[in-house]
């Protein structure tokens, strides 16, 4: 709260003040970060620098950036500069997250529904696909998930698929990125390998086996199963 | 169906889909993916579904077209093995192409659950804010899920319970939706968890399980109530959710 308002004074002081000469580029690159609602990338951030006295690179805006973060870092500022979704954001550290979180009461919902997450997971690791493959993947339909994930630029059509009807492929959105706090889709977490997907053959098979007792049984014995030894581990 | 004769047509849509019950199945079961027995999992797969249908669920009809496939399959592995062999070509287990759908299923959410973890780590950090309103409708707003199969089970263990007690109900019950309603918010009240069980009385017959149960369900997709799962002893619990004012009156269910 203190720290707020100390910092936001001196963000001010330091953007402000040399305003008459040609402001350096660290303040300049600081004002822009400080006033998006965007992640703003290094090119985007070097045109917006850039005047007639002079161009100023993408490269030059990299090493700014990397100051800015150090001296927050020294002057154990409230802030940090955050790389995601290719470009640059300030956002407040992690421990005054409870703070921020009261000015924001009731608290703003963002999260995903676990149906949305899936059938973005499979979007984000199969694009770009189709509904009807997102379809077979998840055994459902994913008609109002989809228009979710368009609706919030989770998702985004990415273009047609040349077979019978185009229809339409999927493909991460603009804001996929961001909301999970990466900087590029190689971020993503690492598919774990499946075991090999080798038809096991049934030589003589278990199921069958079993198939007669489990015809009386089954009636009686399974809703009676206890939950006990599944602690809901299956959803959340 | 038992639902009729209480009128009752509000659809609860189902989140989950059939792989999602096989996953759950295999689960419970504790069984080997790679070598699912097909007759047990089956069999247990339509309890499921008959309940779901009782329920008058808003079932996809993929559900129906899984049980149908599981069946096919089930026929498959009955087959002696030198016909089997005969009529697949590449010899191959019957029950194959279900495990690499649910493997691959499974992957996909595993992976749904580490961006869980990701979007949640995201809280914790603020941005300027974004002037955009947030798209999403309130009652659209995720709260901590529980599976539906999991309260499907509970649900049958009650409905079990009943019947080992009781004969079958002749006599007419005037016991309506809004009762059960009632009923399950008289019963979590100011208490801060419930157990699912304590929602049903000590005799409570067939069909107002039934009701309650049913009410529990509009209560829950109306975010009146969460219901939440103890990890270690698995116990269910029903919970009032924070800030459920006087909800939007069942109106669709009086009839």
């Amino acid at each position: 709260m203190n720290d707020d308002e100390r910092s936001g004074e001196e963000t001010l002081k330091e953007t402000a003040a040399p305003a008459a000469a040609a402001p350096d580029l660290r303040g300049v690159v600081e004002a822009l970060l400080f006033a998006s609602s965007e992640p703003l990338s290094s090119a985007r951030l070097a045109s917006l620098a850039s005047c007639e006295e002079g161009e100023v690179s993408p490269g030059a805006v990299t090493a700014v950036i990397r100051e800015l973060e150090a001296e927050y870092r020294e002057l154990g500022r409230a802030f940090e500069v955050t790389r995601v979704a290719n470009g640059y954001r300030l956002r407040t550290r992690r421990e005054f997250a409870g703070y921020v979180q009261r000015m924001f009461n009731p608290r703003r919902y963002t999260r995903l529904s676990l149906a949305t997450l899936e059938t973005l997971a499979i979007i984000a690791y199969k694009q770009p696909i189709t509904k009807l493959e997102i379809e077979t993947i998840r055994g459902v339909g994913v008609d109002g998930v989809l228009k979710t994930l368009l609706d919030r630029e989770l998702a985004k059509v990415v273009g047609q698929k040349e077979v019978i009807g185009r229809p339409y492929l999927y493909g991460t959105g603009e804001r996929f990125l961001e909301h999970f706090g990466l900087s590029s889709l190689q971020d993503l977490p690492l598919v774990e390998e499946q075991e090999p997907a080798a038809p096991r053959r049934l030589s003589s098979s278990s199921d069958l086996r079993e198939a007669a007792p489990v015809e009386e049984a089954a009636a009686d014995e399974f809703p009676a199963r206890d939950l006990d030894r599944q602690p809901g581990d299956e959803h959340d | 169906m038992v639902m009729e004769e209480f009128g009752h047509q509000t659809v609860l849509e189902i989140f989950e889909g059939p792989l999602d019950l096989l996953l759950y199945l295999i689960r419970k079961n504790e069984v080997d993916i790679y070598d699912i027995p097909i007759q047990k999992i089956t069999e247990q797969y339509l309890v499921y579904l008959d309940l779901m249908k009782m329920l008058d669920l808003d079932i996809a009809g993929e559900f129906l077209a899984m049980a149908a496939n599981l069946m096919y399959i089930k026929s498959r592995l009955l087959l002696p093995e030198e016909e089997r062999a005969e009529l697949e070509e590449d010899e191959d287990d019957p029950r194959w192409e279900l495990v690499r759908q649910l493997l691959e299923y499974r992957q996909f959410k595993g992976l749904s659950e580490r961006l869980h973890e990701m979007e949640v780590a995201q809280e914790d950090y603020y941005t300027r804010a974004d002037q955009r309103p947030d798209p999403t409708p309130a009652s659209e707003q995720p709260i901590e899920e529980i599976s539906i199969f999991v309260l499907l089970d509970a649900f049958s263990r009650v409905l079990l319970e009943a019947d080992k007690r009781l004969p079958a109900e002749m006599e007419p019950d005037s016991f309506t939706q809004e009762d059960g309603r009632a009923r399950v918010l008289e019963r979590v009240g100011d208490k801060t968890r419930v157990p699912f069980i304590a929602l049903f009385a000590p005799d409570e017959s067939r069909t107002r399980i039934v009701v309650i149960f049913l009410a529990l369900l509009h209560l829950i997709q109306q975010k009146m109530v969460r219901v939440v799962q103890d990890r270690h002893f698995g116990q269910i619990m029903i919970e009032k959710l924070e800030g459920a004012v006087n909800p939007v009156p069942a109106e669709e269910e009086a009839s």
